[in-house]
Formats: C-alpha cells, sequence, structure tokens
C-alpha cells in the first residue's frame, strides 16, 4: 500500500494512545538517575498517569476514528475497544506492583518504562490493518514482555520463565511471519482488506496456497495466545514471572493477540472460512479440556492459574468459531471479564506470596478469610466469575460464547464446553474451601497489611468483574456495534 | 544465461525454514536454538525478497528491512536473558533449565 504523503495531523490524532505511551516510557528511561531512591514510587504515579492518558488519547482518536498512515492502522470501535483494554491491564498491573517492587528490592524506572513499551505495542496490534504493522505490535509488545519476565535478574525461576517465553515467542514470531510472507507472495498485498479482495477477486491464487499461508499464521498467533495444543510454555512462563507480570501477561498480551486473531480471520480470511473453522473447533476444544483438566492437577496457584488461562483462551476460540459478529462482539465482552478476573486473582496471590514468592501453593490460602476477610472476599469474587457464577462478568462472557456458538449451529462445542466449566469450577472452588474453612497457616499468619495500591489493585478489578455481571448492556452495546470489521 | 527460476528461491526458502524449526525442536544448546529461530526469520526474508523480485514490487524489500531491524532487537534481548540463564545454572543446555515442572 503506498503511503501518499507525510502523516497528517489526523492521523496522530488516531495514533495518540501510541505516542503518549511511547514518550512517557523514554521519559521514565530518561529520569531514573535523575530520581532519588526514595521517591521511586513517583515512577508507578508516571506510568499510570500515561496510562490514563492514553486512554484519554485512545477515546480522543475514536471520536476521529477512520484508516490512519494511508491504511497501516484502523482506528475504530474494535481497536479503541482493545487499545482501553490493554491499557486498562496496564493500570491494574502497575497498582499491584508498587508493593511488589518494594517488597523484592527492585524498584526501577525500567520495569514502568518496559511496561509502557508492551501495552503501546499492542495498542498498535489492536488498530493494525496491515500483516507487517501487526508483525511489528507484535514484536513490540513481546520484546518488552520477554524482559518483564525475567525481571528478578537473580531469581532463578524468573530466568528460566523469560528464557522459555522469549525462545517460544520468537518461534511463534517466525511462525508467523512466514505466513505473512508467502500471503504476501499469494496475493501481493498484505493490507488485510486488500487481501480479502483479491481472495474473492478473478485472479484468486490457488486456494492451497492461501490455505497453507493461513494455517502457518494461525499456528503462530495460537502460539500467543497460548491455546492448545501450543500452550506448552504458558505454565512454566506464569509460574516462573514475578507474579504481577503474570498478571499482565496473562490479560493484556493475550487480549491483543486475540484482536489480531479476529481482525485476520474474520477479514482477510473470511472468504476461506470453510478451510479454518474446523482446525478452531479442535483448538478450542482441546485449549478447554487441556487447561481444565491439567488445573485440577496442580498445587501452585500460579501455574494453576496458568492452566486455567489456557482453558480460558479455549472459551475465546469458541466465540471465534462461531464466525459471526455476534461471536466477535462475545470475544470482546469475554476477553474484558477475563482481564478483570484474572489480574485480581494474581494481585491477590502477589500480595500472599510474601518476600521471595515463598508462597504459592495452595494450601498457603488456609484461613485467609480470617485474617484479611477484605482480601479474601475480592478473590472469590475473582474465583466466582472465573467459575462464571451469575452476577459476575465471567457468567456473562459464557453465556454470550456459547449463545454465538449455538447460534452457529455448534452444538457439540457448546456441550463440551459447558461440561468444561462444570470440571473448572472444581478447582477454584477448593481455593474458597482453603480461604474460608480453615486455620491460618503459615502464609497467612506471615501475611502484611494491604497497602493502598494494594487495595485498589484488588477492588478496581473486583468492581469492573461485577460492573460487567451487572450492567453488561453497556460493554456488550459497543462490543455489538464496533464487531461489524471493515472488510 | 539462463536465470536461476524463482521456485528454486522459494524451495532453498522453505528448506531453511524447516531445518530452522527442526534445529529448534531437536537441539539442545540454548545458543543453538536461538540461532535456529534467527535461521527461520532468514528464511522468511529470503521469500519477501523472491516474492519482490517476482512482482516487482519495491514493498518486499523494506519488509525484509523491518524482519532485519526486529531480529536485532530481539537477538539483543535473547542473549541477555540466555546470560543471565547461564549466570544463574552454570549451563547452556535446555534440558537442565527445568525447575518448575511438579
Amino acid at each position: 500500500m503506498p503511503v501518499s504523503s507525510f502523516a497528517s495531523s489526523l492521523d496522530m490524532a488516531r495514533f495518540l494512545p501510541e505516542l503518549i505511551l511511547t514518550i512517557a516510557g523514554t521519559l521514565l528511561m530518561v529520569l531514573d538517575p535523575v530520581i532519588h531512591k526514595r521517591s521511586s514510587s513517583l515512577f508507578g504515579h508516571l506510568s499510570i498517569l500515561a496510562l490514563l492518558a492514553g486512554i484519554g488519547g485512545a477515546l480522543y482518536g475514536y471520536a476521529h476514528r477512520g484508516p490512519a498512515f494511508g491504511g497501516l492502522l484502523m482506528v475504530d470501535g474494535f481497536a479503541t475497544f482493545f487499545t482501553v483494554l490493554v491499557m486498562v491491564v496496564g493500570i491494574l498491573t502497575v497498582l499491584p506492583s508498587y508493593k511488589f517492587l518494594q517488597r523484592e528490592d527492585a524498584e526501577t524506572s525500567e520495569f514502568h518504562a518496559l511496561l509502557l513499551f508492551s501495552v503501546a505495542g499492542q495498542c498498535i496490534m489492536a488498530s493494525a490493518n496491515e500483516l507487517i504493522v501487526i508483525f511489528i505490535g507484535l514484536e513490540i509488545s513481546s520484546i518488552a514482555s520477554y524482559v518483564m519476565a525475567g525481571y528478578l535478574r537473580d531469581d532463578k525461576r524468573a530466568n528460566e520463565a523469560a528464557l522459555k517465553y522469549f525462545l517460544l515467542g520468537s518461534f511463534a514470531t517466525a511462525f508467523f511471519l512466514y505466513g505473512v510472507a508467502l500471503i504476501y507472495g499469494a496475493t501481493g498485498t498484505i493490507n488485510l482488506s486488500a487481501v480479502r479482495a483479491v481472495i474473492l477477486g478473478p485472479n484468486a491464487p490457488a486456494p492451497v496456497f492461501i490455505g497453507v499461508a493461513a494455517a502457518i499464521m494461525f499456528v503462530g498467533l495460537a502460539f500467543k495466545v497460548s491455546a492448545a495444543p501450543f500452550q506448552i510454555w504458558a505454565p512454566d512462563v506464569y509460574q516462573g514471572a514475578p507474579t504481577p507480570v503474570s498478571a499482565f501477561l496473562s490479560a493484556g498480551p493475550k487480549a491483543a493477540a486475540f484482536a489480531v486473531f479476529l481482525r485476520i480471520f474474520m477479514t482477510a480470511f473470511e472468504p476461506i472460512a470453510g478451510g479454518w473453522v474446523p482446525l478452531v473447533w479442535i483448538c478450542a476444544l482441546l485449549s478447554m479440556t487441556v487447561g481444565n483438566f491439567a488445573a485440577l492437577l496442580q498445587t501452585n496457584v500460579k501455574r494453576m492459574l496458568a492452566y486455567s488461562s489456557i482453558a480460558h483462551a479455549g472459551y475465546v476460540l469458541v466465540a471465534l468459531t462461531a464466525q459471526s459478529e455476534v461471536g466477535t462482539a462475545a470475544a470482546m465482552f469475554y476477553l474484558a471479564g477475563y482481564a478483570f478476573m484474572n489480574v485480581g486473582a494474581f494481585a491477590v496471590v502477589s500480595h500472599l506470596s510474601g518476600r521471595g514468592e515463598k508462597y504459592q501453593d495452595i494450601e498457603s490460602f488456609k484461613g485467609l478469610a480470617q485474617k484479611q476477610p477484605l482480601t479474601a472476599a475480592m478473590l472469590t469474587i475473582f474465583l466466582l466469575s472465573l467459575i462464571g457464577v451469575p452476577l459476575t462478568g465471567g457468567f456473562f462472557g459464557k453465556f454470550y460464547i456459547f449463545k454465538a456458538a449455538l447460534e452457529s449451529h455448534l452444538v457439540w462445542l457448546t456441550v463440551l464446553g459447558l461440561l468444561n466449566s462444570a470440571v473448572a469450577a472444581y478447582y477454584y472452588l477448593r481455593i474458597l474451601v482453603m480461604m474460608y474453612m480453615h486455620e491460618p497457616g503459615e502464609a497467612v499468619r506471615d501475611i502484611e497489611p494491604l497497602t493502598p495500591s494494594l487495595g485498589l489493585a484488588l477492588i478496581l478489578p473486583a468492581i469492573g468483574t461485577l460492573f460487567l455481571g451487572i450492567f453488561p448492556g453497556w460493554v456488550l452495546d459497543f462490543a455489538g456495534k464496533s464487531s461489524n470489521l471493515l472488510k | 544465461m539462463a536465470e536461476v527460476p524463482v521456485s528454486w528461491f522459494l524451495t532453498l526458502s522453505a528448506v531453511l525454514f524447516v531445518l530452522g524449526v527442526s534445529g529448534f525442536l531437536f537441539r539442545r544448546n540454548i545458543i543453538t536454538v536461538f540461532m535456529s529461530i534467527e535461521l527461520m526469520l532468514n528464511a522468511v526474508n529470503l521469500t519477501f525478497i523472491t516474492f519482490a523480485y517476482q512482482l516487482k514490487q519495491v514493498n518486499g524489500h523494506l519488509f525484509a528491512f523491518f524482519v532485519m531491524v526486529v531480529a536485532a532487537a530481539e537477538a539483543t534481548v535473547g542473549l541477555a536473558i540466555i546470560l543471565t540463564v547461564f549466570k544463574n545454572r552454570s549451563t547452556l543446555n535446555i534440558d537442565d533449565v527445568n525447575s518448575m515442572k511438579n
């Protein structure tokens, strides 16, 4: 696609969130040597401020929505939804990390700068409309998050997590990129709308060629969203990474990768849906089953949440299998609800695990309700939402996804998905039993009082989860309006 | 002089890509695994350039440059991560970096 002239001010307005985050991230790195160690929570304040400004920028861009930079980006409702979502996840990651960084004696500006860069990459992914731009957004997001996963340099587990995340992530990117190269060769373009036009046009390339390219890109993206059978890295990475980072990885990059997934497969590859729907069907079922059954066996809470996040990726893939606008809207709603409940649950784990993240075992939750009823209550909300109990965001997320699946006549997938949700209830309830029906154990006796930032880190996602559960219409209406992607 | 057909380049890049994938899956040294990923990216670059030549477009060349820049950034971060792993464990065998299974 030729880019006609240099960026106009309208282009810049549509690119505002990424600009704000990049400038703020760079500024943070420059400020590091200037600012005294004593006032290091300033970094956190600044990055929250930048993310809030970014959300403002995204809304401003939405008011002037349309294509930017000659069609490289497409700022529409869909893009704005995910841009705001990943920035909210960013804020919810910064909040628990105040306490975390202080506890681990690792307060530097890098953590926040990397977070902002990673979120900026995810914003690009959300609005990219050309395959190479998607690739660049993906890499900006990934490279920053590789470093974040290994942020605690001297921690063996964090090293290992970073290494595995890096190797598998780059492997997946290479796959995605090979698919992009084949699409470029087959169609002569990498703009999603143009690719679609070529596939539908009179000179359409051989379906086999497009099919192979789409399959290779599918493998790359499936790695990124940790869908089975490409989920192998997720448990180790989420377990080994610092807990606030695990929270971030399980919500932000995943939501952005799903945004890319939806945009590519619902626009460019929609004409060949007959070919990829069975593939996604299998992946969805495998992810739900592998995730839930493996989570049953875990004793480490972070690892259990990792497997649960694989299962949740499976639910979102069900929405993709439905291959309809209703399905896209359901996936958007689900990812929003999932972000709140999962980040909240990880924040509780971060709070409980103590210095050096000693207490990660499920037994550590024994008696939490006696010592800190508020923390326990918040975790209860998150877990009930992860199970999918009514009045929480998780319930309506699942409800809309399976409704979309039924409308697309995916009866078997719906039945198997619902059975899976029943299995999942067991391992979430186990934590509830530990919290409410046992005497306090060692971890709970050691637990520190809630700080204001941690309190916010628990209460805000809880409010989000309940809001989506009680007034789902607001978010769903917006998602429904924006699920009609430009083709 | 007869020109080398485009399909030869594409075959070569496909072979390189598959070599990279198998290197990634079967090699045990972390540095070698990392090099396999670089090989995959270079195979992609060759594909881009071949198609750009075939389509007589300049875009494909540009994409190859983007890929190179990103690969360089990735290498910087990746080698730093590999270094910290080596510092903490004194091994570069990927099977020894496995402390988290239950």
